[in-house]
C-alpha cells in the first residue's frame, strides 16, 4: 500500500482516496502489493543467483582458455569425487566447524547464564550491548587483531610467556581459537535469550525435589536450553564452513572456502561443483536442527 | 533464587573472563593504531599519531571510504524499504508460504558468504553488468534485508492489531492507518534496524570481494594491504577507524530499542 500511495504524485487527493479504498476493500491485492517487492528480491537476486550457480557446476572448462563452455557435464562431479584432497579439505573444515561449535556453546554458557539469571536487571542490559558490539564489530579487523596477536613476537606470547605457555601460533589450533573468538557472540544471544525462558519456579522445583545444582543443571537447563544452543550453533557452524578469509590469514592450510575462492577464475564450474557440499552439509544440519526445535528460537 | 553464593561468584568470573577474550583483541588493534613503528612488535615501544596524518593524506583509503559510504547508505535504503514491506505483510497477515518467507529472508545469512558471493558474481557475470557500486549495494542489501525485517517485525508482534483495527472502524483508509497508527510505532525498530545494516555493509569483506570487481571498499582495502608490511602502520589506522564505524552505530541502535535490537535470530527479545 505504501509505494502505491508513494509514487502517486497526483496534486488531486481524490486519486490517491480512491487507491486507498480500493486497498482496504481488497486486503489480499495489499497483501500481493506489500509481498511483490522483497519476494521478488530475495527470489530473483537471491534464488535465481544461487540456482545459476548450481547450474554452472554441470558446466564444462575450456583447458586451454579457461573459458566456461556451456555444455552438460557430470565431470566436475567425478573430479570432486575421484581426487582424495577435495575429500581431505571437505572433512577438515567440517571437522573445524564442528570443534568451533563445541568450544563456542561450552564458552556461551556461564556469561549467558550470568546474563539470564544471577545480573542483576541494568546489569543484564550493559552485559547485552557488551556482546552485541564485538558481534558487529568489522570482521576482518578482527581476524587481523588475530593474526599480530599470534605472532611470534605478539600479544599472546607476551602474555602467556610470564606462566611458562605459549600461543599456538599460525597453526590449525590458531585457527580455530581464531573462528572461536569470532563467533563465539552469535551463540551467547541465542543462549542468554534460551535460559532466560526457562521459569525459575521449574528450578525451585527441581531443589525442592532434592536434585543438587549439577543435577538440576544437567537434568533441567541443559535439555531446556538445548534447542537454544542448536539455534546459534547453525551460525557458528556455517560462518566456519565457508570461511576463506580467517584460514589465509592464519594458516597456509586449505578449507573448502579458500578452495573455491582460489579455483573459481580458472575452473568456475568446478569451484560450483564444491560448493554443493556446504551447501548440501548446511542443508542437512539446518534439518536436523529443526528437528530439535531450534528454530523456535530463531 | 536456586544459585548458592559461590555457583554465582563462579558465573561473574566466567562471564568477566569472557569479556576479556571478547574485547582484548579489540583493545589490542586499537593500540596498535598509536604504534610509531612499522614493525609490529608487542608490547608497543614507541606511540604516536604520526599515522593518522599519513591514513588520512592517503588517496586509495579516501576513495575506498567514500566507496564504503556510498556502498552502505544504498544497501541500508533498499534493505530499510524491502524490510519494512515484508514485515508488515508476515506480521499482519496469515497466507500460503508464509514460514519460507521468513526463512527465505534468513537464508542469505544463514548460508556461508562464500556462497552468496559467489552465486553473485557468477549471475552478475552472465547477466552482463559491470561490477562496482550498483553490484556491491546489491550484495550487501540481499542480506541486511533480515536485519531490517527482525527489528520491525519484533515491533510490530508487540504491537497489537487492534490499534490499526480501531484506526479503519474510525473511517481511516489503510494509507492513513499506516502514515498516522503503524509507521509512528515502526520509526524506532526502523532506525535502529537501518543503524545495524549500516554497519553489517560497511565492514563486509566476504561477498564483496566477489561483487566490487576492480573497486576498493575499506575493508578490501585493508584486506589488499595485508600483505604489504611497510602499510601496515596505515592499515592499523584504517582498521582502528572501520572498527569504531562498526560499532558506533550498532551502540546507538541498542540505545534507541533499549537493548532489544541485536539484529541476531534468536538474540530479539
Amino acid at each position: 500500500m505504501t509505494s502505491v500511495a508513494h509514487s502517486d504524485p497526483s496534486p488531486r487527493p481524490r486519486l490517491g482516496r480512491r487507491v486507498s479504498a480500493f486497498f482496504d476493500r481488497h486486503p489480499r491485492i495489499r497483501l500481493a502489493a506489500l509481498l511483490a517487492l522483497p519476494v521478488a528480491w530475495l527470489l530473483v537476486v537471491y534464488i535465481g543467483s544461487l540456482a545459476n550457480l548450481l547450474v554452472a557446476s554441470f558446466w564444462q572448462t575450456d583447458p586451454f582458455t579457461s573459458q566456461v563452455v556451456h555444455t552438460f557435464t557430470l565431470d566436475n562431479f567425478k573430479h570432486l569425487w575421484e581426487r582424495d584432497v577435495y575429500r581431505h579439505v571437505a572433512w577438515r573444515t567440517i571437522k573445524m566447524a564442528a570443534l568451533v561449535t563445541i568450544a563456542d556453546a561450552v564458552l556461551a554458557f556461564p556469561i549467558a547464564y550470568y546474563m539470564a539469571r544471577v545480573a542483576s536487571r541494568r546489569m543484564r542490559g550493559v552485559l547485552i550491548v557488551a556482546v552485541v558490539m564485538p558481534l558487529w564489530a568489522s570482521y576482518l579487523v578482527k581476524a587481523y587483531a588475530w593474526r599480530t596477536m599470534l605472532a611470534h613476537s605478539g600479544a599472546l606470547n607476551w602474555a602467556l610467556g610470564p606462566i611458562g605457555l605459549a600461543g599456538p601460533g599460525y597453526t590449525e589450533t590458531g585457527l580455530w581459537l581464531v573462528f572461536t573468538y569470532l563467533w563465539l557472540p552469535f551463540m551467547i544471544l541465542p543462549v542468554y535469550a534460551g535460559l532466560e525462558r526457562i521459569p525459575s519456579s521449574m528450578l525451585e522445583a527441581s531443589s525442592d525435589l532434592g536434585a543438587k545444582a549439577l543435577h538440576t543443571f544437567f537434568r533441567v537447563i541443559l535439555p531446556l536450553a538445548f534447542p537454544a544452543v542448536v539455534a546459534g550453533s547453525i551460525f557458528t557452524f556455517s560462518l566456519t564452513l565457508g570461511d576463506y578469509i580467517a584460514p589465509g590469514l592464519i594458516t597456509s592450510e586449505q578449507f573448502m572456502g579458500t578452495v573455491i575462492y582460489s579455483i573459481r577464475g580458472q575452473a568456475l564450474p568446478l569451484a560450483a561443483a564444491y560448493t554443493f557440499v556446504p551447501i548440501a552439509v548446511m542443508v542437512v544440519y539446518l534439518f536436523i536442527a529443526r528437528r530439535l526445535g531450534a528454530f523456535e528460537n530463531l | 533464587m536456586v544459585e548458592s553464593a559461590t555457583t554465582r561468584i563462579l558465573l561473574r568470573l566466567g562471564a568477566l573472563a569472557t569479556l576479556v577474550f571478547l574485547y582484548a583483541p579489540l583493545a589490542v588493534i586499537a593500540l596498535y593504531a598509536f604504534n610509531a613503528q612499522v614493525t609490529q612488535g608487542w608490547p608497543i615501544q614507541d606511540w604516536s599519531t604520526k599515522w593518522f596524518r599519513v591514513a588520512y593524506e592517503d588517496e586509495a583509503v579516501r576513495s575506498a571510504l567514500w566507496l564504503s559510504v556510498k556502498a552502505a547508505l544504498g544497501a541500508t535504503i533498499v534493505a530499510m524499504v524491502l524490510g519494512m514491506l515484508l514485515s508488515l505483510a508476515v506480521s499482519r497477515y496469515r497466507f500460503f508460504g508464509r514460514e519460507t518467507v521468513s526463512f527465505l529472508v534468513v537464508l542469505p545469512i544463514a548460508l556461508p558468504g562464500i556462497i552468496t558471493g559467489l552465486s553473485l558474481q557468477t549471475t552478475f557475470q552472465n547477466v552482463g553488468i559491470a561490477f562496482g557500486l550498483l553490484t556491491i549495494i546489491v550484495g550487501h542489501a540481499t542480506f541486511c534485508i533480515v536485519v531490517v525485517y527482525n527489528n520491525a517485525l519484533a515491533r510490530l508482534r508487540r504491537m497489537s492489531g487492534s490499534f490499526e483495527e480501531a484506526s479503519a472502524d474510525l473511517g481511516a483508509d489503510s494509507w492513513q492507518t499506516f502514515r498516522h497508527v503503524t509507521f509512528p510505532e515502526l520509526r524506532t525498530p526502523l532506525l535502529a534496524g537501518a543503524l545495524l545494516a549500516f554497519a553489517l555493509s560497511f565492514d563486509e569483506v566476504i561477498v564483496t570481494l566477489f561483487t566490487s570487481g576492480a573497486q576498493q571498499t575499506l575493508p578490501i582495502w585493508i584486506f589488499a594491504n595485508l600483505q604489504r608490511p611497510r602499510e601496515l602502520p596505515v592499515v592499523n589506522v584504517v582498521a582502528l577507524f572501520v572498527l569504531l564505524a562498526s560499532i558506533v552505530p550498532v551502540y546507538l541502535a541498542q540505545k534507541l530499542s533499549r537493548g532489544a535490537a541485536t539484529g541476531v535470530p534468536g538474540g530479539e527479545k
